[in-house]
């Protein structure tokens, strides 16, 4: 009796670490996947951003080259991490749209400046409502879409080094 | 040039704390002591500044908003006010760490510096453990959340800082738990030692005494202070969520509080050596647990941060290695801690044992629920614990405590008679039924419970002042003063939730400019609308004037404020405080139609419940005092000896 | 009490007490957990009603409509696979809006309908509810 009493402390203990543990397991999948990986992407008409640049449209680019659309805003560090990346992905002949989250003109321009350029498009979203249809839950997501207009792969968070010969790729396979 | 240096006082001060590490246990295990001993404190000294340095040049990276350092960039922004920039320090993750882990080091060179009456060989032990506990904290700093991380390149500007912590209040609310936290490490690492160096008894209970008092001093003042934030910061008219982030915090001064009582027997009466010793590793465990649920995200909280597994499981690692292996050497020691002095049923001893199982009983409770959403999470079902929850379970728990905290100063040491007790108790008693009666009547029954705690604080109040009855007020020892102080603390606190439940009148409508609104006995008048700016955001702001009967009015001017970086809304409610209660007004959004939305309420006496939790943490202060002084007083005699 | 039983007196003591802690909080977790329902989990089966739950989706467009007293909103909430209509009565939070997401707390009515005591619609860059993060991508049509 006294003995399991003495121990029983530390079993108790086991126990709840063993639950919590397992709960911070579970859910360590916290990059939310996209359910829109593998459909069409949705129709999307975001205006212009900046005056020398189209916004989206996905109703008039629905077919054609393969692209990819970089979910960004200026107010992103890990965004500012990934700039060199895409500026490579580019020189690569990726086209790149751009979907610019709760964002200004002005802070765009200086961003653009300071980090490169790398977009063909950028559309405004303020509402981020473009973001939510596209099932993105953060910046910075990039999402492939193939020729058809068909989501192939998101990428989820800043875009490193070793990132880019998979996204190149995903982009060839888009053909 | 400056972060490098912060990293590299960082890894001197880790070095430093592996040397004290190794010389304490070293110490611990020679037959003297004494003499190395010296050498540990000093090293002490060192950890604790290095570690102090590394936290000033973070600070001083934030003051002049260095955007080239990574945690500067995150969570500053050159256009913040300066008091926020140099919070900054604190509002993040891995600055938040690094001051934890910087009070852990000061702590530790406190007790090196001030603990005199410690066997040498315990104090060396205490002084290892206090060493191990950093060490973990150390590499978690460097392997998992470096806070002088380089950027590059730099950007033009910060993230700003989370708008909701742009708050007075708030800037000092972490290093105020944090300092709560700590010091019960330091308990711990009594514990720790004595089960160690089977030194068990009441010089232990005596050193371990003014660091509980100092760390439930510090936590009583930071649950204060983060209810009344949430209370005018929020804006929902609530002053407790039972929130995962606030149960953080509570859970640790509920272990806090059965600890301080039970040491108390331990030092005075040499009675309860297990259950302290076991109490002061619950009690770290909580800090623990508290460091944990709030840095590692891990539960939904209006008060949540970002989320970040790795630093999750490196805590938790952290917390099983320390509090499992606190349990399995209690495990393997406590049978050789030999029983003390025993009690009767009904004395003073039998009173605290019951506040401490009574307290117990709600920390587990309190654990429970903030725990079991995980569990749930593990299973498969997604659900939340909210309120109704804890009250439905500690509340009733909490009132046969404040019962208890009424009776168990009244009880003499070792052995009473109930008959004494109760005639002692007649007062108060005849208080509490009195006040029920007449509050009863008064709220109409609506809400039966707040009725019971409002008349228990009546009687708590009563009966917490009688250990003065018949005594000479100015020789009364500073600790029954401090006692005195912190139960009638708990009687004002109670009495303000109490009151705000009962009496509190709110209304919400859409009011046009030029229109008025009632709520309890005052007028309000919707007097203009109009935007303003403050240093980095915008703001709509009402003007609203008060009038209550026929006395001056007055204005409170309730905002909606708009934060460009990053982009956040956030309501600020406006709040007088009259002698009798407070006014509590809060601006909604425009309804389309000309008018905007506006929620008042009116609730009497509820600073009280602040009030209150200052009082007790005053108490805490008197009682501290008392110990310290005379503490000092044992060691001067015993140095002229 | 026997002096030489008095520690085992206590540490059992110890362990009723937190028996009865845990038992205490697992027969009031029963019926006060707010578990967390998408409309498509309730569609179809018995309502959880006299229970405190959090309803999550999507504000569907159009279906904001604004009482006169202009402090009470209906709307319906969605995740694509069914509806449920909500109830509220308070000042919204500034991030609610058609077309967003949002979290209501409160209770089913018998009649299908939800009435919520309070709206939780954080959804900025860095934190979002990761029970709201979780439905709203399971659902499928997120479609504007």
């Amino acid at each position: 009796m006294k003995k399991l009493l003495i121990w029983l402390p530390l079993g108790l203990f086991v126990i709840v670490f063993a639950l919590v543990v397992n709960g911070l397991i579970e859910p360590s999948d916290r990059l939310v996947r996209s359910a829109m990986v593998g459909k069409p992407l949705p129709a999307l008409r975001l205006p212009p951003l900046l005056p020398d640049k189209d916004g989206i449209d996905t109703s008039a680019t629905r077919s054609g080259k393969p692209r990819m659309l970089n979910v960004f805003a200026s107010w992103c560090i890990p965004c500012v991490a990934e700039a060199p990346q895409l500026m490579k992905l580019k020189q690569a002949g990726a086209e790149i749209d751009a979907i610019a989250v709760r964002d200004t003109t002005g802070d765009v321009q200086a961003f653009l400046a300071r980090n490169g350029d790398p977009y063909t498009r950028i559309g405004d979203d303020r509402a981020m409502r473009a973001q939510l249809s596209l099932g993105s839950s953060g910046v910075p997501e990039t999402f492939v879409i193939d020729s058809r207009g068909v989501i192939v792969d998101q990428h989820i968070g800043d875009i490193r080094a070793e990132d880019v010969p998979k996204l190149l790729a995903a982009l060839e396979k888009a053909k | 040039m400056i972060a490098e240096a912060g990293l590299a006082a960082l890894w001197l001060a880790t070095a430093f704390a592996i040397a004290q590490l190794m010389l304490g246990a070293a110490a611990a295990r020679a037959g003297d002591a004494a003499m190395m001993l010296a050498g540990v404190r000093r090293i002490a000294l060192l950890q604790a500044v290095f570690a102090l340095g590394a936290f000033l040049i973070l600070i001083r990276l934030f003051a002049t908003s260095d955007m080239s350092v990574l945690l500067v960039a995150q969570n500053s922004h050159s256009l913040k006010p300066m008091l926020y920039k140099i919070a900054g320090a604190w509002g993040n993750h891995e600055g938040s760490m690094l001051l934890w882990v910087t009070v852990l080091a000061v702590a530790g060179a406190g007790v090196s510096l001030f603990e005199r009456r410690l066997a040498a060989g315990t104090l060396a032990a205490t002084l290892a453990a206090q060493a191990a506990i950093a060490i973990g904290f150390y590499a978690f700093l460097a392997f998992a959340s470096n806070p002088f991380a380089r950027l590059n390149p730099a950007p033009a500007d910060g993230q700003g800082l989370n708008p909701l912590l742009q708050d007075p209040g708030l800037a000092f609310h972490p290093p105020t738990l944090y300092l709560g936290y700590v010091g019960l490490s330091v308990a711990f690492s009594f514990a720790v030692a004595a089960l160690l160096m089977r030194d068990v008894g009441p010089a232990f209970a005596k050193a371990m005494r003014p660091w509980v008092l100092g760390a439930w001093i510090f936590l009583t003042i930071g649950i204060t202070a983060g209810s009344y934030w949430a209370y005018y910061e929020l804006g929902w008219g609530g002053w407790w969520f039972w929130d995962p982030v606030e149960n953080a915090s509570l859970m640790p001064w509920l272990a806090a509080t059965a600890l301080l009582h039970s040491v108390n027997v331990l030092a005075t009466r040499d009675g309860l050596r297990a259950w302290t010793l076991m109490l002061a590793v619950v009690a770290f465990s909580m800090s623990m647990v508290g460091t944990f649920l709030v840095r590692s995200g891990i539960l939904v909280s209006v008060h949540a941060f970002a989320v970040d597994p790795t630093r999750g499981s490196f805590l938790l690692a952290l917390l099983g290695l320390y509090i499992g292996g606190a349990l399995a050497l209690f495990g393997a020691r406590v049978g050789t801690v030999t029983q003390g002095a025993t009690f009767q049923l009904i004395s003073r001893e039998a009173a605290l044992v019951l506040n401490n199982l009574l307290l117990s009983v709600i920390l587990g409770v309190v654990l429970i629920g903030t725990l079991y959403p995980l569990v749930a999470q593990a299973m498969g079902v997604q659900l939340s614990i909210g309120a109704p929850f804890f009250e439905k379970t500690a509340v009733p728990i909490a009132l046969a405590l404040v019962a208890g905290t009424a009776a168990g100063p009244l009880l003499r040491w070792r052995k009473d008679s109930a008959q004494a007790l109760l005639s002692r108790l007649t007062i108060p008693v005849a208080i509490t039924g009195v006040s029920f009666a007449l509050f009863f009547a008064l709220s109409g029954g609506d809400s039966p419970i707040a009725v019971v705690v409002l008349a228990l604080a009546f009687g708590l109040a009563a009966a917490s002042v009688a250990p003065l009855w018949k005594r000479k007020l100015r020789r009364t020892p500073l600790p029954i003063w401090g006692m005195v102080v912190a139960h009638l603390g708990i009687a004002v606190s109670l009495a303000g939730m109490a009151a705000d439940t009962l009496f509190k009148q709110e209304r919400l409508a859409a009011v046009a400019v030029g229109d008025a609104l009632h709520v309890g006995p005052f007028k309000v008048l919707l007097a203009d609308v109009r935007p303003t700016v403050g240093p980095n955001w915008s703001a709509m702001e009402a003007r609203l004037r008060v009038q209550r009967g026929t006395s001056a009015p007055f204005e409170l001017t309730p905002q909606q404020r708009f934060f460009s970086s990053p982009p956040t809304n956030t309501s600020e409610a406006a709040i007088v405080t009259l002698w009798d209660g407070q006014v509590y007004t809060v601006l909604g959004a425009p309804d389309g139609a000309g008018r905007w939305q506006l929620r008042l309420w009116w609730k009497p006496f509820v600073t009280l419940i602040w009030a209150g939790g200052g009082l007790v943490a005053l108490g805490g202060l008197i009682a501290l005092a008392g110990r310290l002084r005379s503490g000092w007083r044992a060691a001067r005699e015993e140095a002229w000896a | 009490m026997k002096a030489k039983h008095q520690r085992l007196t206590l540490g059992i003591l110890a362990v009723v007490a937190i028996l009865g802690a845990a038992l205490l909080a697992l027969s009031a977790l029963k019926d006060q957990a707010a578990f967390f329902y998408a409309p498509g989990d309730v569609a179809g089966k018995p309502l959880p009603l006299g229970k405190a739950v959090r309803l999550g989706g999507m504000v569907e467009k159009g279906s904001l409509i604004r009482a006169k007293d202009g402090v009470s909103i209906g709307f319906k909430v969605t995740d694509g696979k069914a509806v449920v209509p909500v109830r509220f009565r308070g000042v919204t939070p500034d991030l609610f809006r058609e077309g967003s997401g949002v979290v209501a707390e409160g209770q089913f009515q018998p009649d299908g309908s939800f009435a919520a005591d309070n709206l939780l619609a954080k959804h900025d860059e860095r934190y979002m509810p990761p029970q709201m993060a979780g439905k709203m991508h399971k659902s499928e049509s997120l479609e504007p």
